[in-house]
C-alpha cells in the first residue's frame, strides 16, 4: 500500500514525531511505500539540523535524515509553516535576507500542493498530531 | 511535479477531502494553517467539504474582533470559499447546543448535521486532514 504521511507537532515536545516515525519505518519493513512525509505547523522543526540532544535521548532528526537516504523517503517541509518558525534552507534563507540556514539532510522545503498531491496520490494519509 | 503540471495532465482522481476543524479560531495556529491547506486545496479540483466540531464551530462565529491581539482576523476568509468552489461546510449540531451557537451566530451558511451524520460524512471521505 502507498502511504502519505503528515506530521503537525514539532519534535521532542509531541508523541507526534516518534509516532510518524515508527509508522513509517514499520511500513517499509513490511513492503509498502511511503509517498511523502509532509511536515506542517510545528511539525515543520524535524527539520532543523541545529538540534542537539542529549546523548542518550533519540535524535529525532537524524532518524528522519537516516530514513531518507536509507529508503529514500520524500520529507518535505511547508515553506509556509517553515517561514513562520526559522526553518529555512540556503535558498530561503538568501531569498529572505537572512544569515544563516538549518534545514537537515534529506528534507526539502515546498508548498502546501504537496499535502494536498499525497492525498491525491496514496492510498492512505495519515495524520499524526493532537 | 508541480501544482501546474498538476492541472495539466489532466490526471485529477477528484478525491473526496474532508477537513476536520476542532480547535477554536486563535490560541493555537490550526484554524488559521488549516483555513490555508483548504485554500490552496482548491486549486487542485477535488471534491471538498469542511467539518467543523468542537470548539471548531467558534471559527465560524459572526462579530470577531482581534484588535489588542496582534493577529489578523482571518473570519472574512471563510466567506470567500464558495470563490473557491468550497461550499459544502457541515458543522456539529452537538457542538453548537454545547455552546449555545444557532447558524444565526455564524458567518457563512453551514449544513448542521448530528455527530452521527458527522460520523458518515468521516467515513465516505477519502482523504481527511484533522486540525
Amino acid at each position: 500500500m502507498k502511504f502519505g504521511i503528515q506530521v503537525n507537532e514539532g519534535p521532542y515536545q509531541h508523541q507526534a514525531a516518534d509516532s510518524a516515525y515508527n509508522f513509517a519505518k514499520a511500513a517499509i519493513d513490511a513492503g509498502h511505500e511511503i509517498f511523502r512525509i509532509f511536515f506542517y505547523h510545528d511539525g515543520v522543526n524535524n527539520g532543523t539540523r541545529l538540534t542537539t540532544p542529549p546523548q542518550d535521548d533519540r535524535n529525532i532528526v537524524k532518524r528522519w535524515s537516516e530514513l531518507a537516504a536509507d529508503h529514500n523517503v520524500d520529507l518535505v517541509i511547508c515553506v509556509a509553516a517553515a517561514q513562520r518558525r526559522g526553518i529555512c534552507d540556503a535558498d530561503e534563507s538568501k531569498r529572505n535576507g537572512k544569515d544563516a540556514d538549518n534545514l537537515a539532510e534529506g528534507f526539502r522545503i515546498s508548498g502546501l500542493g504537496q499535502l494536498i498531491e499525497a492525498g491525491i496520490e496514496s492510498d492512505r494519509l495519515l495524520v499524526f498530531g493532537d | 511535479m508541480s501544482e501546474e503540471d498538476y492541472e495539466e495532465d489532466g490526471e485529477m482522481n477528484g478525491k473526496k477531502f474532508l477537513y476536520v476543524n476542532r480547535r477554536g479560531p486563535y490560541g493555537t495556529v490550526y484554524a488559521l494553517e488549516s483555513l490555508e491547506v483548504v485554500l490552496i486545496g482548491a486549486a487542485f479540483e477535488q471534491d471538498v467539504s469542511l467539518a467543523f466540531m468542537d470548539d471548531g464551530v467558534y471559527q465560524l462565529k459572526k462579530g470577531q474582533n482581534t484588535d489588542g491581539m496582534g493577529m489578523k482576523n482571518f473570519s472574512p476568509t471563510y466567506r470567500a470559499l464558495e470563490m473557491y468552489d468550497v461550499e459544502k461546510l457541515f458543522v456539529s449540531k452537538e457542538s453548537m447546543d454545547e455552546r449555545g451557537l444557532t447558524t444565526e451566530d455564524l458567518i457563512v451558511d453551514v449544513e448542521v448535521i448530528d455527530n452521527a451524520a458527522m460520523a458518515d460524512l468521516m467515513e465516505d471521505a477519502e482523504v481527511v486532514l484533522s486540525f
